[in-house]
């Protein structure tokens, strides 16, 4: 742990006095393998939006889930209206008058709108649910937040913007007087946005206070009164909005190793490797995920796909893997066609290091050594090709975990126990030990904290130099910048731009990763 | 680090304290092992007999047996209800081998197999039964609790029909088809020892290599522990999970055979109910059954343990209902201790964490 690197806390011009509905003291949570936060004192404004911003793995997400009763901390106390308050569960949360607006919206589709609101707490009238009251009372909900929607509606026929406004009456059916609200806009059109900003006006004039997170700096900055900045567990800054830009948000959230966090190395970019024409995979229901995609990549390069959530860049390298079978397309790897199972491909060269390490990529019940070789069993077999030979196997992790770096104790004990960085380079060793030409990494930096991200930074320039081709995948514009050869840029399934490493600039991607609604809006980061 | 030089010292031991209750809970079917055997040899002395042990194990050799193959399906994060029927149909197939041959009408002739193929047709029968129970699963996307319940009434129809609900009777051949000695299998002994305790124990070793060295166990573990990866890894699910039903086939076939041969006959209704000791076995050796936790070795402690239970209660003189109700605490209790123990572990875990801060 980097113990050196001292965090000056910046507050320069908030008023000593101003009011305080709730505050965190030393806060401290542990999680196996990593520190997720690290004594903090969280202050939160009465009646006030405050915005809390970081990076992915920062520890906002766990901070919010202690303040809400779904985590307890390891260490720390809460204190609302000045006295210690015990969270234990949501249930306790919701009586003190917190709740949360979570990012995936916890409706259930096959209820309606009445129902979900008062899910859990319906209004029982002789032991009867009084249907008709509870209706009434959603329908003032649901006007109180200016909107037209009948309450007896399926959330499941709701489109994500009116869902939103659901959970925000549900919050509101529980008299909440502070809401947290997690990533509210990342699914919603430039539209609904103008739409729930208006809501969360309203709230705030209604004397509700907000904790509003978001990776959006731009509606960040127009919206919040105060701002936290969290990095790496710690509180950074905090200072009011309206003292402070964009680029001071940046620097906070980033921190100032940024210039020596990318790792450059020279690297020769040799003939065509792989050759991916007119990919296209349909979205059941009308649409494509991935429109007509075709491009090259090169001995030795490493390829960024740039793009928003949604874009299409996951299921792109899904494809290309073959964990989708209604793809049409030429997927030729050394002028080779790859199709077919996903283990004749991962056979060809092709491996991907996935999105989701704990979802897809990893089985967290096994050993580190069982992950590191699941994908290459047939490599370890005696000469009869019957069994896994231990020697072998205790050989080939034995290097990898050298090789990488990866930091454990013993690789027979659970993945589950390893810091996010460490799980993320077994993924990679994993991938690596399949002997790929082409590695696809897919955000290998999300949820990781800045030493590993320079670890893996340095891993894909060292296999780039040995002349594996590599796709790289990520939504953070520095890294993406700093580390490809070549950037193509995704939306809504297409490619919408090729830039060379010389000539991209940050304008420039944004710009071809937004669909034309929100260029009109102006989106910047 | 802050804080005075003693309290380090103290949360060492202390520490140390938990990782023997750690050790303890780790090894907790065995422990639980020991404590029944020693309960019983207390409350009866004999217990511990060399002639009661074997007898012990030759009813244990029947749940040891299903059980390695529900291992196999658990830990892949399926569930296999059909066993019990399965036992009666093979029980039955044998049966009519035995007795009424395998009868061709368009040549107008009668085969009456070896022995030896009698096994291996009924092996075969269970194999087939436990893949088609596979294939439903896999490639209709069924869930494996209806599957293997639709086969749970499918294979015990089938088991009916095959003599019209009779029991073939009197299992023993005639030596002029050449087709006697069936009876050995359930009565012979080698070394002193029971063939079905060999049988257990030839099984049980094949399946601890299986799930520990092969490919396909590692495979088993992976699907169990995460589907997707498991796929994304190159890992032939579809193909690793049809065969653990056979697996599961197989077994559930080799006990069929060994019942009917104890008994020289075979009843259509044999093995009801054997299913769920099998998934008590598995539970009490500490599967987990979301799949990718557990091993072999665990289930066949599990099944001793039950065995040991319930032929010690009998001894004891407990009726069938009480009988049932310790039972049934048992396998409660084991899965009460067996979530402790995972919750205590990760606490440990923080622990050291925060200890090596």
């Amino acid at each position: 742990m980097e113990k050196s690197e001292k965090t000056v806390l910046e507050n320069s011009s908030i008023n000593a006095d101003a009011d305080i509905i709730l505050h965190t003291e030393g806060i401290t949570k542990l999680f196996p393998g990593t520190i997720a936060l690290d004594q903090v004192n969280y202050k939160i404004y009465r009646g006030k939006i405050n915005v809390l911003v970081g990076e992915n793995g920062a520890g906002k997400s766990t901070l919010m889930k202690i303040l809400v009763g779904n985590e307890k901390c390891t260490k720390g106390k809460v204190v609302l209206e000045k006295k210690e308050i015990n969270l234990n569960s949501p249930q306790d949360a919701m009586n003190y008058g917190i709740s949360i607006i979570h990012q995936e919206l916890d409706l259930c589709p096959n209820m309606n709108i009445a129902e979900n609101i008062f899910l859990g707490r319906e209004i029982v009238n002789r032991g009867m649910i009084d249907e008709k009251k509870q209706r009434d009372l959603a329908q003032k909900l649901i006007q109180r937040l200016e909107q037209k929607i009948n309450p007896n509606t399926l959330v499941s026929e709701l489109r994500v913007g009116a869902q939103q406004i659901v959970t925000i009456a549900k919050a509101l059916s529980q008299d909440a007087r502070i809401l947290v609200m997690d990533e509210p806009t990342s699914a919603l059109s430039t539209s609904e946005v103008e739409t729930l900003f208006r809501v969360i006006y309203e709230l705030k004039e209604h004397g509700i206070t907000i904790i509003y997170i978001s990776h959006k700096l731009d509606e960040v900055l127009r919206i919040g009164d105060y701002i936290t900045v969290l990095r790496d567990g710690h509180i950074v800054a905090e200072d009011a909005v309206k003292n402070i830009n964009m680029q001071w948000v940046i620097e906070k959230m980033i921190g100032r190793k940024l210039e020596r966090l990318f790792v450059s190395k020279k690297h020769k970019i040799g003939k065509v490797l792989l050759n991916v024409e007119k990919l296209t995979l349909p979205r059941v229901g009308g649409g494509y995920v991935v429109n007509n995609v075709s491009f090259k990549l090169n001995e030795g390069e490493i390829l960024g796909i740039y793009g928003l959530k949604g874009a299409g860049r996951s299921e792109l390298l899904e494809c290309l893997i073959g964990a989708n079978t209604l793809v049409t397309g030429k997927i030729l790897l050394e002028g080779r066609d790859i199709n077919g199972r996903i283990l004749d491909r991962i056979q060809s060269g092709l491996a991907l290091v996935p999105e989701d390490r704990q979802r897809d990529g990893l089985v967290l019940t096994m050993s580190v050594g069982n992950n590191i070789i699941l994908a290459s069993l047939k490599k370890l077999l005696d000469r009869f090709g019957l069994y896994i030979e231990s020697k072998k196997e205790k050989k080939v992790v034995d290097d990898l975990v050298k090789e990488l770096s990866i930091k454990v104790s013993d690789t027979n004990s659970i993945t589950e126990s390893l810091s996010g960085g460490n799980q993320q380079k077994v993924v990679i060793a994993k991938g690596l030990l399949t002997n790929p030409k082409v590695l696809m990494l897919d955000e290998p930096t999300r949820g990781i904290d800045v030493g590993a991200k320079h670890e893996v930074f340095e891993i894909m320039q060292k296999l780039a130099t040995q002349g594996y081709g590599i796709i790289f995948v990520s939504s953070e514009l520095k890294e993406i910048m700093a580390m490809s050869d070549r950037i193509l840029v995704m939306s809504k399934g297409v490619i919408r731009g090729e830039f060379t490493k010389d000539t991209a600039t940050e304008e420039q991607l944004v710009n071809a990763s937004v669909d034309e609604n929100s260029i009109k809006n102006g989106v910047k980061l | 680090m802050k804080g005075s030089s003693t309290t380090p010292k103290k949360t060492l031991h202390s520490m140390a304290k938990i990782d023997l209750l750690q050790l303890l809970l780790r090894g907790r079917v065995f422990l639980a092992l020991v404590i029944v055997t020693v309960v019983f040899t207390l409350l009866s002395p004999g217990f511990l007999r060399v002639a009661n042990i074997i007898i012990i194990s030759k009813h244990v050799a029947i749940n040891a047996l299903l059980g390695i193959g529900m291992t196999f399906v658990i830990l892949s994060g399926g569930i296999d209800l059909s066993v019990g029927s399965i036992v009666g149909l093979s029980a039955m197939i044998a049966g009519g081998f035995i007795n009424e041959g395998i009868q061709l009408p368009i040549f107008g002739v009668i085969i009456f197999p070896h022995i030896w193929m009698v096994i291996v047709l009924t092996l075969i029968v269970g194999i087939l039964m436990g893949a088609i129970n596979g294939l439903v699963i896999t490639r209709f996307k069924v869930a494996p609790f209806i599957a293997t319940l639709g086969m749970l009434y499918v294979a015990r129809g089938l088991a009916g029909l095959r003599n019209n609900g009779y029991t073939f009777s009197n299992l023993v051949g005639r030596p002029e088809y050449g087709n006697t000695g069936f009876e050995r299998l359930g009565a012979g002994d080698f070394l002193g020892i029971n063939y079905s305790i060999w049988i257990m124990i030839v099984f049980a070793v094949i399946a601890y290599l299986v799930s520990m060295k092969l490919p396909f166990g590692r495979h088993v573990y992976a699907i169990g522990g995460n589907r997707r990866t498991a796929e994304l890894s190159g890992v032939q699910v579809n193909r690793s999970e049809t065969i653990v039903y056979m697996i599961s086939g197989l077994c559930s076939a080799m006990v069929g055979l060994i019942i009917a041969s104890q008994l020289v006959a075979a009843h259509p209704a044999t093995g009801t109910g054997f299913e769920l000791t099998a998934i008590a076995a598995v539970v009490l050796g500490g599967t987990s059954l979301m799949g990718g936790r557990g091993s072999i070795f665990g289930t066949v402690i599990g099944a001793f343990v039950i065995g040991v239970l319930v032929d010690g209660l009998v001894v004891l003189g407990f009726s069938t209902f009480l009988q049932n109700i310790i039972k049934g605490i048992v396998i409660v209790a084991a899965v009460v201790v067996d979530q402790a123990q995972l919750r205590m572990q990760e606490r440990i875990r923080l622990q050291k964490q925060e200890l090596s801060l």
